[in-house]
C-alpha cells in the first residue's frame, strides 16, 4: 500500500490530563484510490491528516508512505519525503502572494533542485490539465478566483509526482458547484497519476466521486457513511480497492 | 471557474536534479512588494551614504592635520618625555645625543606661526595690508632629505623655507621671493606638494632655522629615519635611559594637538551608524519574516527545508543590501567628490567607497541573520486548517 496507517494514536497534553486525538486508527489506501474522511469539527480528521503528512508524529504506531517507515526518518528527511513524495492539497489554497499561478508550481521544481526550463515545461503541462489558461498562469493569486486558486493549489500538489496525495478541506471556500468540480478534478488527478488520494472534508455533499467514505469521530474512524453503498471506481478500473480503516471496511 | 473539462493526461517530463539551489521566492518578494523593499532600499542607501560620508571626511580630516608627519620617510618617533605630544615634547641636548649615538635620529621642529610676503613682517589678515598678505602655517623644521621634494625650485637651505603648493598659489609666492616667518626673514627656495599639520598647511625649514625662528627652542622630537635600535626591547631601554617616549610613526599622530578627540568623535559616528544599520536592518527582517510566516510554513509543509528558506532570505537580505548600498555609495561619492571640490578636506579613493558598502553590507546581512533565525521556529503544521 502507498499509505498505511497501522494502530496509529496521537495524544495531547489538556491540563493534567492528556487528550486522544487519534485513537488507534488504521487505514490503508492503494495507489489510484481516492478515500474521503468525514466527520465534524473537532473529530481529529485535520490530525489524521497532519499524521500522514509526517507534520506530527504519533505517540504509538507506525505510518509508512511509499515503503519507507517515517518513524525511521530524522526531520529533514520527513521534510525531504513531504517534498518528494506527498503532495499537500491546502484547504484555502495557501498560495504565495509575490508568486505567478505558475511560479507557485515552479517554486517547488527549485526546492527539489530541478533545472529552471523542466520546471517552467512541467508547470505549464500541469496548469494546463488542471483548465488555467497560459494568461491565468501568469496571474497572480489575487488575481484568480476561488476556484482557479483551488485549481493552482491541486496543480502544485501534484509537481512532484507525489505517491500519497492529502486533501485538506477543498471545498470549504466554494460554492456547491465550484466545491463538485474541485472534487471531480481530484478524482480524476488521482486515477490518472496513481496517487493514493485521502481527503478529510465536512461537505457530504461532495462525495460522489470517492471510492469509499470513512467518517471519523473522537478521534476513531468508523464504519463508512450509512446510506446507499457505492461501487467503487477502482473495482471497476481493476485496481485493488483493499482498504481498511479500524472496523471499517469499503462499502 | 474554468469549466471542469477532464485534464489532460500528463506526459511524463524529466526532472534533472541539480546542486547549488538560488533564491526563489525571496527574489520574487522583491519584486511584488515593491513599495516596502524600496522603502528598506532608500534607508540602507541614506546609511551607505551618511557613513561614505563620514569616511572621507575623517580621511579627509586625518590627512588635513596630519599629512606632513604622516609623509615623512621614518619609522618612528622619539618625544621628549613621558607623553606623546609634540606641543608638550622638548628634545634636550642629552636626549638628542644618546639617540643620535644609537640610532639614525634627526630632530623635527613644529610649530604654528603666521607667514607674511615681502619683507617687511605679517600683515594682519591675508590679502589685506598694502599688497602684503599673510597666512597662519605650520612650520616644520627637520632635514630636508626628509621633507616632501621640491616640485619648483630647490628644498631649503639655512635662511630658507619651501612652501606648500596651496600657500604658494594662495600667497603668490615664487622661488627667491621674500617672506616672513614670526620674527623671521627668509627667502623662498621652492615649492612642495601640499602638507598640513593640526589642519595648517605646512612650511619646510632645515632645523636650524626652525630652531632660530622659535628663538632658540629645542626640537619638539626625534625622527628615526634609516637604522635604528634593533628591536622593541633596544628601544625601550634607551627609552628608559635617556628618559624619552618612542612610538611608530602612525602611532605619533596622535601627538597632534586634537587628532586623536577629532579621529574618535568621528569614528564613534561611524561606529554608531553601523550599530544602527544592524539593527535596521534586523528590525525590518524581523517584521518581513512574521509577515511570512503563513508563506514559510506552507513552504515547509510542501518541503522546504528551514536551511534552504534561510537561504532564500539571507538572499533577499543580501540583494536589497546591495543594491541600496551601491545606490547610497554612489551618491556619497558624488557628493564627496563635490565638497573636496570646493576645499572640504574630504578623502575620495577606492577604500572610500569599498570600505563603508562592505561594512553595511556585512553588518546588514548580520541583522538579517538574527531576524530570519525565527524561519527555524515557524511549525509546518500551521499550514492545515483554516489557520491562515
Amino acid at each position: 500500500m502507498t499509505l498505511a496507517l497501522t494502530d496509529v494514536t496521537l495524544t495531547y497534553p489538556d491540563g493534567d490530563t492528556r487528550l486522544t486525538a487519534l485513537d488507534r486508527i488504521t487505514l490503508t489506501v492503494a495507489p489510484g484510490e481516492f478515500a474521503a474522511v468525514v466527520g465534524p469539527s473537532g473529530s481529529g480528521k485535520s490530525t489524521l491528516l497532519a499524521v500522514a503528512a509526517t507534520l506530527l508524529t504519533p505517540d504509538r504506531g507506525s505510518v509508512v508512505i511509499a515503503g519507507r517507515n517515517t518513524a525511521d526518518l530524522s526531520r529533514s528527511a520527513r521534510t525531504r519525503l513531504r517534498r518528494d513524495r506527498i503532495g499537500i492539497v491546502f484547504q484555502q489554497a495557501n498560495l504565495i502572494p509575490a508568486l505567478t499561478a505558475a511560479e507557485q508550481l515552479e517554486a517547488v521544481g527549485h526546492l527539489r533542485g530541478d533545472r529552471p526550463r523542466a520546471a517552467r515545461t512541467r508547470a505549464r503541462t500541469l496548469l494546463d490539465a488542471v483548465g488555467l489558461d497560459a494568461a491565468k498562469q501568469r496571474r497572480r493569486p489575487h488575481q484568480l478566483s476561488g476556484g482557479e486558486r483551488q485549481r493552482v493549489n491541486i496543480a502544485r500538489a501534484l509537481f512532484a509526482e507525489p505517491a500519497v496525495l492529502l486533501v485538506d478541506e477543498p471545498t470549504s471556500a466554494l460554492d456547491h458547484d465550484r466545491g463538485a468540480r474541485v472534487v471531480a478534478l481530484l478524482a480524476d488527478v488521482t486515477a490518472q497519476h496513481g496517487t493514493a488520494t485521502v481527503m478529510v472534508t465536512h461537505d457530504i455533499a461532495l462525495l460522489g466521486r470517492t471510492d469509499r467514505v470513512l467518517t471519523m469521530a473522537d478521534g476513531r474512524l468508523e464504519p463508512a457513511l450509512s446510506g446507499e453503498p457505492r461501487t467503487s471506481r477502482r473495482a471497476s478500473s481493476g485496481a485493488s480497492a483493499s482498504a481498511t480503516c479500524g472496523t471499517a471496511s469499503n462499502a | 471557474m474554468a469549466t471542469a473539462s477532464p485534464p489532460a493526461r500528463l506526459e511524463p517530463v524529466p526532472i534533472s536534479p541539480t546542486e547549488g539551489a538560488t533564491v526563489f521566492v525571496a527574489l520574487r518578494d522583491l519584486r511584488f512588494a515593491k513599495g516596502r523593499f524600496t522603502l528598506m532600499g532608500a534607508v540602507v542607501a541614506l546609511l551607505t551614504g551618511l557613513v561614505l560620508f563620514l569616511y572621507g571626511l575623517t580621511g579627509g580630516l586625518a590627512a588635513d592635520s596630519s599629512s606632513a608627519l604622516a609623509g615623512l620617510p621614518a619609522r618612528a618617533v622619539v618625544f621628549g618625555g613621558p607623553a606623546v605630544s609634540f606641543t608638550d615634547s622638548a628634545i634636550d641636548a642629552g636626549q638628542r645625543a644618546a639617540w643620535q649615538a644609537a640610532a639614525d635620529a634627526r630632530p623635527l621642529g613644529v610649530s604654528m606661526t603666521r607667514l607674511g610676503t615681502g619683507a617687511g613682517g605679517a600683515a594682519s589678515g591675508t590679502g589685506s595690508g598694502g599688497g602684503r598678505a599673510a597666512s597662519s602655517v605650520s612650520v616644520v623644521g627637520v632635514d630636508p632629505a626628509l621633507q616632501p621634494r621640491a616640485t619648483v625650485g630647490d628644498n631649503p637651505r639655512p635662511g630658507e623655507v619651501a612652501v606648500s603648493a596651496g600657500v604658494a598659489a594662495e600667497l603668490g609666492l615664487h622661488p627667491g621671493d621674500p617672506v616672513t616667518l614670526g620674527p623671521a626673514r627668509l627667502t623662498v627656495s621652492g615649492i612642495t606638494p601640499d602638507r598640513s599639520w593640526g589642519h595648517a598647511p605646512t612650511v619646510w625649514t632645515d632645523e636650524p632655522t626652525w630652531e632660530r625662528i622659535g628663538g632658540g627652542a629645542q626640537p619638539s622630537a626625534l625622527v628615526v629615519a634609516g637604522s635604528g635600535p634593533a628591536g622593541k626591547e633596544s628601544a625601550k631601554a634607551l627609552d628608559a635611559a635617556s628618559h624619552t617616549r618612542t612610538v611608530t610613526l602612525d602611532a605619533s599622530k596622535s601627538g597632534i594637538d586634537g587628532f586623536s578627540a577629532e579621529q574618535g568623535s568621528l569614528t564613534l559616528i561611524q561606529g554608531f551608524l553601523f550599530a544602527i544599520s544592524a539593527l535596521v536592518a534586523g528590525a525590518f527582517f524581523t517584521v518581513w519574516t512574521v509577515q511570512r510566516k503563513a508563506d514559510i510554513a506552507v513552504l515547509k509543509a510542501i518541503g522546504a527545508g528551514s536551511g534552504y528558506l534561510v537561504r532564500d532570505a539571507l538572499g533577499q537580505a543580501l540583494a536589497l543590501l546591495l543594491l541600496g548600498g551601491a545606490v547610497g555609495a554612489a551618491a556619497g561619492a558624488v557628493g564627496g567628490a563635490v565638497l573636496k571640490a570646493s576645499g572640504t578636506p574630504f578623502t575620495l579613493d577606492a577604500a572610500t567607497v569599498a570600505v563603508p558598502l562592505s561594512a553595511m553590507v556585512v553588518l546588514g546581512l548580520a541583522g538579517a541573520a538574527l531576524a530570519v533565525r525565527r524561519i527555524v521556529a515557524v511549525d509546518p503544521l500551521t499550514a492545515l486548517g483554516a489557520a491562515r
